[in-house]
Order: structure tokens, then C-alpha cells, then sequence
């Protein structure tokens, strides 16, 4: 089964989930009546708010998120969070969050920011060496701060605006913009992988790609404490829209010249 | 009531602490959200830097509004053991009680409890308004208590959505004997569950906030039923009268020009001026040095800084009032017989809701739902059973309470502070700063607490 197979069959599976459910019980006999307090009373501006004209479907993929954290990937990563010593978690969220150093690298180039670049690479190769393959990040310890980019910011960066606020299956919450972004980056990271093919020599070289690949997705999820639904507050959805677009806003776009 | 949320208080529970991700956040999966909510704690610091007076007390922020929000630097925070043998229990009180639809992931009541393997004594925690089962702050408890010896067992706020979907009889928060009797059921129920796996020595129980006012009643319901026999009881930060503190966050929104009505306006300018400084600055990301800095520069005036702080309570407000309404159907917000589906957009009821002001909630909505109930009441001496005077001769009776609050906070009026002070005597631990909470999770608060259990 190639891989592109594969994913559709997955995403297939996510989407009749999703879906299914959703049009749950909306069971309503008796007539409704206005309520004491509308929309039509607050003569104010509409604050919090983010361009979200996909709205049900994002309502629904975030329903969707939450159900594949709760039965599929929590219980995995709590699992490997039961069976791995907590040093040894750590070491491992090195190693990934120094192989994420190349897409920070590759992002921070295209947005030609010489300095960050050099910091990044320097982080990148003193981790690698000093670091025992990234193991750890004595980089930081050094005064090389980790510079995050992604190529949602380049686009940004460029002038790309954010597009329609989007809620990714299993990703979460996203852009348009950024959404594209992360297609890009799982592109360069999967050529990384490949390229750098630690387990060329080995005859299931599949197979520990596809482990990598996995125990990084474990691992980022690992490094996450967010859960969906956990704050007790019925507006969640709306804040964590407003958060995210707010932060990639700022993040993204194309800074002032120096004073 | 609903009254002492602010902002940090509030989202940090959304997004962690900033110490889980200090120079972690990388990857594909989601890691945004990892330091958002830094994010909202930009928005709401504040003005004048605070300067640690020559006292003996080594919480460093002066501030009241700005040790509220602020809270407690990791490095002033005790360290605590890397695991912690605890469960999310999910508790079934009203097994029979139909979810509304929009409220889907609500399975039951989330408690989380930390458990020794040996016998030991067992404290209850109930967290301020807005506060889930797994809040930074009680979890933050939760670890003191668990590294003394103690199992632990974290309740939600009765306004939080989950605890007005799962476990409130009523459906309608606000009302302290209420309230506390449904925080009752659930700590028996929490308590149903565990017995079977845990040695238990003795009871104890403490809350903050709204939290610590509900102990109180919680105390002294179990002093008839008892359940559990408290030993002790420590009451974090209370309120003395709910509807006086709540008065006093209410007024911090009158200063914003065109007063609370105009809070979306007054939401949209704060957010542009924080956004220019973050571009004129040339910051990087937003994180802790992009913060401090908004610290240092004072972008925000200090009417701003209340008008923020009201308004983040505005905000948790209106998430009880929407969850009660819904769970109620009473029409208030939402249209009465409307069924919501967790993929209705609700963002109009998010607006409604957050306009309306504590007093609108009381007087149209929780004041004549109890009076129903209870028709010989006055709507003064409702008010008055909405604190702790009401149960003062109690109170006095009893030497298992004590009180940790501090100088500034500013839920508390002069005249209440004494009045704490004269009610439980030496039991009560005042510090000289630390405003609504700030301190809570300073190493000396904490060790405090657990001194006072031992």
C-alpha cells in the first residue's frame, strides 16, 4: 500500500467519524421563545472575533480531535509515557526538537533573516555535536535562543495573509495560510528523513522511517499539555481561535525597520 | 459572584504553565497553542513594576492587580517530585440526567486525585471561580500536598461548565448553601470511588477563592452529616460577602471609557496597543522576555489594568451564565426550547453573555430562581446569606478553620480583612502582598499550608 493510499483511507476514516453523530439529536417540539437577552441589545464592537466562515466544519474536526485524543492518542502517549523513564522522554524530545532546527533554518533563510539563521545553525551544530546528536541542548545554555519558524510564517512574512481560520484533523487549530505551511514543512522534514536515512544500510529501512516519524508525533504530542474540551468553559472553541490567530498575527508578519 | 477570575487565572488553565514549555516548543503537532497563553498574560500585565519591601517576605511583586495576574515566578515555586501517582476519576452523579447536545464531552464530573500507597491523611481542594479539576494552581497544590504525605483530590468550581452540566442539582451557580451541598455529593461520590484502592487516616479541606468561602459551607454541612469529620479546614483568599467582592471587580469596569457596555471597543484598542508594541520592539515571539518588557515600559495605564481585569472576569461570567442557561432552558440568553448541536455557532451567545454584568445575572436570573424557592426571603437577606457572616456563630465555634489571605487583595475590604482577623484569631495567616492569589503558589505559601495540616 503506498503511502498516499494510506493516508486517504485514514483521512477517509476520520471524516465518516466526525461526521457521524453530528446530526445528533436535534429533537424539538416545543416552539422556541425569544430569549430575555439577544444579540440585537449589545451595541458594542465584536471583540475576540477571527474571519471563520467554515465555522460547522471546523466545530466539527475540533469534535473530531478531541474523540482521537481521548481514544487513540492519549492512551498511546500516556503508554509511552508509563514505559519510558523520564530522563530518557526527555532526551528524545531533544532529538526531535533539534531535527526541527532544519525547518526553522530553511524558514528563517527564506525569510533572508541573516542573524536568526546563524543562530539557528549555530544551535543546530552545537547541539548535534556537543549536544550528542541533539540529545542536548547545551546550545541554549550557550545564549543561542531557539528561534521557531514554520513556513506559515514565511508565506506571512512575505505578505500572505492568514486566510480563513481552519481546525486541522489531529493538527488542530490552523490557517489557510498556515495549513499550507505545514503541508511544506512535512515535506522538507520527510525529505530530511529520507535524505538523511540514519537506517539506509538496514534492510527494513521502511520500517524505522515509519517509526520516527511516529515516535515524533508522540513525542510532540507528549510535549503538549493542551486537551481539548478540558477547561471547563463553553466558549472554548472561540478562545483558542482567538489565541492562535492573535499569536500567529504577531508572529507572522513582516516586522518593522529598526528605529 | 463569579468573581475573581482573572484573565491568567483563567486561559493559563487552557494552555499550561509557561515552565511545562520553556524552550520546548517545537514540532508539526499543534505546538502553537503551547505559549498562547502568554499571549492573554501580555494583555493584562501591568503597569508599575513592584519592588520587594524589606519585610521578611520574599514574594516579590508589590502590586496587588499585578501579583494577581502575574502570580508566582517558577524559580520562586518548590520542587516538586517528577511523577505524581494520580487519576482523573469521572464521576456519574445524576447518572439518569440527559446532556445537552452542545455540551457533548461532558461525560461526567472530572476530579483528579493523587494517591499514596500507604495509609495517609486525605485533603479535598476546591478551586476559585472558573477553576477545572486540573487548574495550574490546585494541581500546583496538589503536588505540595502529595509531596508532604497526603492524598490529594482536586473538585472543579461549581461555575465551571463541567460542574453545572454534571453535578449541580440546580443548574443555577451562585448560591453558596447550593452550590455546597452539590460540592458535598460529589466529594462523596469522588470519595466512593477511591475507597476501595486507598488507606485513608483523616479528612481535610481547603479551597481558595470562592473555593475557600465554599469550604466553609461544605464544613459545616458535614459537621451534620458527618462524613467525613474534617479535621481542618483552610480557607485561601475568601471572600467575606460575595456580592461585595464581586461589586468591587464590577466597578474596575466602569473606568473604561463608555463604561462596560463599550467593553468590545475598549477589548479591540487594548489589543491594537499591544500589538504595536510588540512590532515597533521588533520582538521575536511572544514569550516571557516580550513580557516582561510590556512589565517594565507600563503600556497600560492603570484604569486600563482594571478595565482589563473586569473584563477577563466578564468573560468567565459569561460562561456560567451560557452553561446554566443551557442546562436550565430558561430563555435567558439562549432561546428557551432551543436544542444546540456541537456544531451550532454560539459566538452571538458569547457576545450576549459577556455584556451582561453580574447584577443583571443576580437580579434577573439566580435572585428570583431562589426566591421561588425560598419566597420569604428579601433580596437583602439573600445577599447577606451569600457569605460568611451568615454562618459566623459556626464559625467561632469551631477551631478547625484558618484563613491565609493577604494585605492586598483586593476582593477584600479593610473592614472584611479585620473581620477575619477577629474571627479566627491566630488562625488567621495574613501576608503583606500578593493581591488576589498571587501568592498561592510562592514556596513559603505552600509550605504554610501544609504546616497547618500537619
Amino acid at each position: 500500500m503506498t503511502t498516499v493510499s494510506r493516508c486517504r483511507i485514514i483521512l477517509a476514516l476520520m471524516l465518516s467519524l466526525s461526521f457521524a453523530g453530528c446530526a445528533s439529536t436535534r429533537v424539538n417540539t416545543q416552539p422556541e421563545v425569544p430569549p430575555m437577552h439577544s444579540i440585537s441589545e449589545v451595541r458594542d464592537q465584536s471583540f475576540a472575533d477571527v474571519a471563520d466562515p467554515w465555522e460547522g466544519f471546523n466545530r466539527r474536526m475540533y469534535r473530531f480531535n478531541f474523540y482521537f485524543d481521548k481514544y487513540f492518542f492519549l492512551p498511546v502517549v500516556n503508554g509511552y509515557e508509563f514505559i519510558t523513564p523520564t530522563f530518557l522522554q526527555d532526551r528524545i524530545s531533544s532529538f526531535y526538537n533539534n531535527i526541527g532546527e532544519v525547518k526553522n533554518l530553511t524558514n528563517s533563510l527564506f525569510q533572508l533573516k541573516g542573524k536568526e539563521s546563524a543562530k539557528t545553525l549555530g544551535r543546530f551544530l552545537t547541539n548535534s555535536t556537543v549536544g550528542l546528536g541533539g540529545l542536548f541542548d547545551p546550545a541554549t545554555k550557550f545564549g543561542l535562543e531557539r528561534h521557531d519558524e514554520d513556513f506559515g510564517k514565511t508565506l506571512g512574512y512575505w505578505g500572505v495573509g492568514s486566510g480563513p481560520y481552519l481546525v486541522l484533523p489531529i493538527f488542530g487549530p490552523s490557517s489557510l495560510r498556515d495549513g499550507g505551511g505545514l503541508a511544506v514543512d512535512t515535506g522538507i522534514s520527510y525529505g530530511i528523513y529520507t535524505g538523511i536515512d540514519p537506517f539506509g544500510r538496514l534492510d527494513d529501512t521502511y520500517l524505522y522511517d515509519y517509526g520516527i516519524m511516529t515516535l515524533d508525533e508522540i513525542d510532540a504530542r507528549h510535549q503538549q499539555s493542551f486537551r481539548y474540551y478540558e477547561s471547563g468553559y463553553p466558549f472554548e472553541y472561540y478562545m483558542v481561535r482567538f489565541f492562535y490567530h492573535e499569536k500567529r498575527e504577531l508572529e507572522s508578519a513582516t516586522p518593522l525597520p529598526e528605529k | 459572584m463569579n468573581s475573581f477570575i482573572t484573565g491568567t487565572l483563567f486561559f493559563v488553565q487552557f494552555y499550561g504553565k509557561s515552565s511545562d514549555f520553556a524552550g520546548r516548543s517545537r514540532g508539526i503537532f499543534m505546538r502553537h497553542l503551547s505559549v498562547l497563553w502568554l499571549f492573554i498574560a501580555c494583555i493584562l500585565l501591568l503597569p508599575v513594576p513592584g519592588h520587594a519591601a524589606d519585610d521578611g517576605y520574599g514574594y516579590p511583586i508589590a502590586g496587588s492587580y499585578e501579583a494577581s495576574i502575574i502570580g508566582t515566578p517558577a524559580r520562586l515555586m518548590p520542587e516538586f517530585p517528577g511523577y505524581v501517582r494520580s487519576k482523573q476519576l469521572v464521576l456519574h452523579i445524576f447518572p439518569d440526567r440527559r446532556i445537552p447536545p452542545i455540551f457533548f464531552y461532558d461525560d461526567g464530573l472530572h476530579c483528579t486525585v493523587a494517591y499514596q500507597k500507604q495509609k495517609a491523611p486525605l485533603v479535598f481542594l476546591i478551586g476559585g471561580t472558573g477553576a477545572s479539576d486540573r487548574t495550574p494552581k490546585l494541581l500546583t497544590m496538589m503536588k505540595a500536598f502529595y509531596q508532604a504525605g497526603f492524598h490529594v483530590i482536586t473538585l472543579p468550581s461549581p461555575s465551571t461548565s463541567n460542574f453545572i452540566v454534571s453535578a449541580s442539582k440546580s443548574g443555577v451557580p451562585g448560591d453558596l448553601i447550593d452550590d455546597s451541598a452539590d460540592l458535598y455529593r460529589a466529594m462523596e461520590a469522588a470519595w466512593n470511588q477511591v475507597k476501595g484502592d486507598i488507606e485513608v487516616t483523616s479528612f481535610y479541606l481547603c479551597g481558595y477563592s470562592l473555593g475557600a468561602t465554599q469550604a466553609a459551607f461544605v464544613a459545616k454541612l458535614d459537621d451534620d452529616r458527618r462524613l467525613f469529620n474534617f479535621r481542618k479546614v483552610l480557607m485561601i483568599n475568601p471572600t467575606v460577602s460575595l456580592y461585595n467582592s464581586v461589586t468591587r471587580i464590577e466597578n474596575m469596569l466602569k473606568e473604561i471609557p463608555g463604561g462596560p457596555k463599550k467593553q468590545g471597543v475598549f477589548f479591540n484598542r487594548m489589543l491594537s496597543k499591544f500589538s504595536q508594541f510588540y512590532h515597533y520592539g521588533n520582538y521575536v515571539t511572544v514569550n516571557e522576555n516580550f513580557l516582561y518588557s510590556i512589565y517594565v515600559e507600563k503600556l497600560f495605564s492603570h484604569d486600563e489594568t482594571a478595565g482589563l481585569i473586569g473584563l477577563s472576569y466578564r468573560i468567565g461570567l459569561g460562561g456560567m451564565v451560557f452553561s446554566s442557561d443551557v442546562v436550565t432552558n430558561s430563555g435567558y440568553v439562549v432561546p428557551k426550547n432551543r436544542v444546540l448541536s456541537p456544531n451550532d455557532s454560539i459566538f452571538d451567545y458569547f457576545l450576549v453573555s459577556t455584556h451582561l454584568s453580574f447584577f443583571d445575572y443576580f437580579n434577573e436570573y439566580l435572585y428570583p430562581y431562589f426566591h421561588k424557592q425560598r419566597p420569604w426571603l428579601t433580596k437583602q437577606e439573600y445577599i447577606a446569606s451569600l457569605g460568611l457572616r451568615s454562618i459566623e456563630g459556626y464559625l467561632k465555634s469551631s477551631d478547625k478553620f484558618g484563613v491565609m489571605t493577604n494585605e492586598n487583595d483586593f476582593i477584600l475590604t479593610k473592614t472584611e480583612l479585620d473581620y477575619l482577623r477577629q474571627l479566627f484569631g491566630e488562625r488567621t495567616k495574613v501576608y503583606p502582598r500578593g493581591g488576589h492569589l498571587g501568592n498561592l503558589e510562592y514556596s513559603e505559601n505552600l509550605a504554610y499550608m501544609v504546616a497547618f495540616f500537619k
